[in-house]
């Protein structure tokens, strides 16, 4: 394989019909005659259909009869068929990477099939771009790591130690590290459970027990993760435990499970100042621990400090459930108490929970539609209780409803320290400051960076149950690299010429894998298994000390020169 | 024979080259003439790389990239919009029409779009004729331009801040001090009229040796405006005095340090 980069290169160019698609319209046996003038080109020919599996024998066939040392395929489009032709290259012994693709489908035929010359003239320089980067292509590994079977999970709440059960019961060792003396997060706060009113703590004694007895799980109470190196399959974790001392753990991957908190409403409707406002989560405890007293009348207020116009702006998705929940509670046992919850919209997602809904309207609990912009107001009153005064969206007029408990439905938000944490894992927050994962519908529990997932609230507001789904999501995407035990990583990663590199920084500040650091000469140093060949730090390099395989400055240069008929000799 | 204008499109992976795709999927027409390169990322657009294709004479360049918040890279896309943005900048210094250059989002369920931005941009190119630096005899003085800037696009300071804007600009420095978009915006358009300035310089006295007088009259420009690019460019190592003439110094371009 050395021996390529001296040689000069031996072209072999494939042209295909694709039935009528490329040569009803594109003078096939035309670019064929062209593509054989062309620099480096030692064969060429057409093929009805390159991919069947006719044209991928020919391929091979010609590689050895040819002695090709790079092959082109003017066909599709690479997003479809590279794959499979760079695999018939490797099958005959040739680098994957020393093949080329020229769109002459998706990017000719097809858009340009009422100019059939002009497409012709298209194809042809396309293939023309094709050889001139071809020639100069250059084979390429793709590195195999080794994968450790263990995980990091940073948060003992309910999704944690899920997710960690899940991967512990695969046989896989699972670190917990909670910063909290007692496992259990937030769910430990709560009382029961909606739509089912399940005990929460039953359900959670459960699998704090399991957790602990499990003999692949090792749990780290008050215990914090100060810093955290390596990539994928090759963690290594420093955390601070209990006693104050350092413990080192060396992990597969990295699952970020650290919840979220309640946000406080301080000087919000008298928050802070009367006795008798309290928090969703506030009452919940007062519930829980038979500590509500006997009153008359509660007024809940949904969406404080949730849905803002600027800040906040999301919607927490489990306050309206909570707050039916706990009307529902006071209902069961105080019929008699009137419930009113003031609300901007009632988000009361899929079946069960509209059921629950009705349930509670049926058991009387009232519903008030306040608007953001005229939002309810508070004043105290001479027996202590509270009058809330509330424009009633649906009347149309200023409504007063004298209270003894108003309860404020906050968001979940998140925790201080994630920025923290966000810097040492180097994975983003997204505005609302979520963790934030790599793509929205098609990756919701991994991160960009390999290796470190997400789950639970701390990606966002998301109730037990949804908690669960996620943990369980996350367990089965760490398991993959660590049941595979070995990961083949990218091959077009970015280069770095020290000779040239002044150690400015700049890469390492653009690259949003973390893949450059500045190593110990001072010069910055690229990670092969963390870099994705995006070839940002490339383009921006301000010593233009960075090579990007397979788009190299020179790659790009003679395509483009190509395509405008200026190649150089 | 009319103008065929020769377009070359610098198209992510990702969103832009599906978007192409779909177009020829869905049948979608657009005029032939431009000529994609498929790169993982519009980030990696190198303006040195778009430079080297306008001197070669190309009528037009495209970039195009996902649509900001759709990158595959995370934000590659905006690094491709400040460099871009420095570049049609550095463009309008040369005397060549920076509108021969174009960014634009296409996201790869956008064939129609992705149509629609090469027809308008292939007319758009139609309007401004054929590239003074395309065919036998291009315009000296706007290919020493594009040169100039070919040269400024890759030197430390503008690549510098380029890289450096959303640090600058959004996250500050180790004291979270930021610089406004305003002020980081002022700076860059100074360091673009400096940075080409002072390649300019170099290249004149690359050709011959030449006083701060001399190069004052050439340049239109104030004879202590001339002198402090001098005094940068020496530092930097570009030029060094040649020989004096009376008390004159002659200054002639190094190669070293280059």
């Amino acid at each position: 394989m050395e021996s390529v980069e001296e040689e000069i290169p031996r072209i072999g160019v494939f042209v295909c019909h694709c039935g009528i698609n490329i040569g009803g319209v594109v003078d096939v046996p035309g670019v064929v005659e062209y593509a054989k003038s062309l620099p480096n080109v030692v064969y060429a020919e057409d093929n009805l259909y390159t991919c069947s599996s006719d044209g991928i024998s020919r391929i091979k066939e010609s590689i050895a009869k040819y002695n090709l040392t790079r092959v082109i395929v003017a066909s599709c489009t690479p997003r479809t068929h590279e794959p499979l032709f760079r695999a018939a290259c490797e099958e005959a012994g040739l680098n994957r990477y020393l093949f080329e693709m020229a769109n002459i489908r998706d990017q000719c035929s097809w858009p340009h099939m009422h100019e059939p010359e002009k497409a012709t003239e298209k194809a042809k320089d396309l293939v023309k771009m094709a050889v001139a980067k071809a020639s100069l292509l250059k084979p390429l590994d793709e590195p195999e790591i080794d994968v450790a079977a263990s995980t990091l999970v940073i948060g003992g709440g309910i999704s944690g130690m899920t997710a960690a059960l899940c991967l512990a019961n695969q046989g896989f060792k699972v670190y917990i590290v909670e910063k909290e003396p007692e496992l259990g997060g937030t769910v430990k706060k709560l009382n029961k459970l909606y739509p089912t009113l399940v005990n929460a703590n039953e359900g959670l004694s459960k699998i704090v027990e399991a957790v602990k007895a499990h003999r692949n799980i090792e749990v780290l109470t008050s215990s914090v993760a100060k810093q955290v190196m390596g990539f994928i399959g090759n963690f290594e974790a420093v955390v601070q435990i209990g006693n104050g001392q350092n413990e080192n753990l060396a992990v597969g991957t990295i699952i970020v499970a650290t919840g979220a908190n309640v946000f406080q409403p301080v000087g919000m409707y008298g928050f802070g100042e009367y006795h008798n406002v309290v928090t969703q989560l506030q009452l919940e405890t007062l519930i829980k621990d038979s500590k509500l007293e006997k009153t008359e009348r509660v007024v809940m207020i949904q969406c404080v400090g949730s849905r803002e116009e600027e800040g906040r702006t999301y919607c927490s998705r489990v306050c309206c459930m909570t707050a039916l929940k706990n009307a529902i509670l006071i209902k069961e046992s105080h019929p008699e108490t009137d419930v009113c919850i003031l609300y901007r919209d009632l988000q009361t997602y899929g079946g069960h929970y509209e059921d629950y809904r009705r349930m509670a309207q049926d058991m009387g609990v009232k519903f008030i539609k306040y608007i953001l912009e005229k939002p309810p107001t508070v004043a105290p009153l001479q027996d202590r209780s509270l009058c809330v005064s509330v424009y009633h969206a649906l009347l149309g007029e200023q409504i007063d409803l004298k209270t003894d408990l108003l309860v404020l439905s906050t968001p979940l938000i998140q925790h201080e320290d994630a920025k923290d944490l966000s810097r040492m894992l180097k994975v983003p927050l997204g505005p609302d400051g979520f963790f934030f994962e790599a793509h929205v519908k098609l990756r919701p529990v991994d991160f960009a960076t390999d290796g470190i997932y997400v789950c639970g609230t701390a990606h966002s507001p998301k109730d037990t149950a949804e908690s669960i789904s996620q943990a369980f999501g996350v367990a089965s995407r760490a398991a993959i690299p660590m049941a595979t035990k070995r990961l083949r990583t990218e091959a077009i990663t970015a280069i770095v010429n020290e000779k040239l590199c002044s150690g400015c920084g700049t890469c390492v500040k653009i690259c949003p894998y973390s893949a450059i650091v500045k190593n110990e000469k001072g010069v910055a140093k690229v990670t092969d298994v963390l870099c994705k060949g995006c070839g940002t730090c490339g383009a921006s390099c301000p010593e233009k000390a960075i090579i990007m395989r397979h788009f190299a400055d020179e790659q790009i240069i003679a395509q483009a020169l190509a395509a405008i008929g200026r190649e150089l000799a | 024979m009319t103008f065929e204008p020769k377009i070359v499109g610098f198209l992510c992976n990702w969103c832009s080259y599906a978007g192409a795709d779909l177009a020829g999927v869905s049948r979608i027409t657009y005029p032939t003439n431009i000529r994609i390169i498929r790169l993982m990322c519009s980030g990696r657009v190198d303006p040195v790389l778009v430079l080297e294709t306008l001197a070669h004479g190309a009528d037009g360049v495209i970039v195009m990239g996902c649509h900001p918040g759709d990158c595959h890279y995370i934000e590659g896309n905006l690094q491709a919009e400040r460099k871009m943005k420095m570049l049609k900048k550095l463009i309008a210094q040369t005397g060549l029409e920076p509108e021969r250059l174009r960014l634009e989002w296409v996201s790869a369920s956008e064939g129609g779009r992705f149509a629609e931005i090469v027809r308008d941009f292939t007319n758009q190119i139609m309007d401004l004729g054929p590239s003074p630096l395309a065919g036998e005899k291009p315009d000296p003085e706007i290919l020493e331009g594009i040169l100039v800037a070919q040269a400024a696009a890759g030197d430390f300071r503008l690549r510098v801040l380029v890289g450096r804007e959303k640090g600058i600009v959004e996250d500050g420095n180790v004291y979270e001090e930021r610089l406004s978009q305003e002020r980081f915006d002022e700076t860059m358009d100074e360091a673009i009229t400096a940075e080409y300035m002072r390649n300019r310089i170099y290249f004149m006295v690359r050709r011959e040796p030449l006083s701060v007088k001399e190069l004052s009259k050439l340049l239109d420009l104030d004879p202590q405006a001339v002198l402090r690019h001098i005094v940068v460019m020496r530092r930097r190592g570009m030029v060094a005095v040649d020989r004096i003439e009376g008390t004159t110094p002659l200054y002639g371009a190094l190669e070293v340090g280059r």
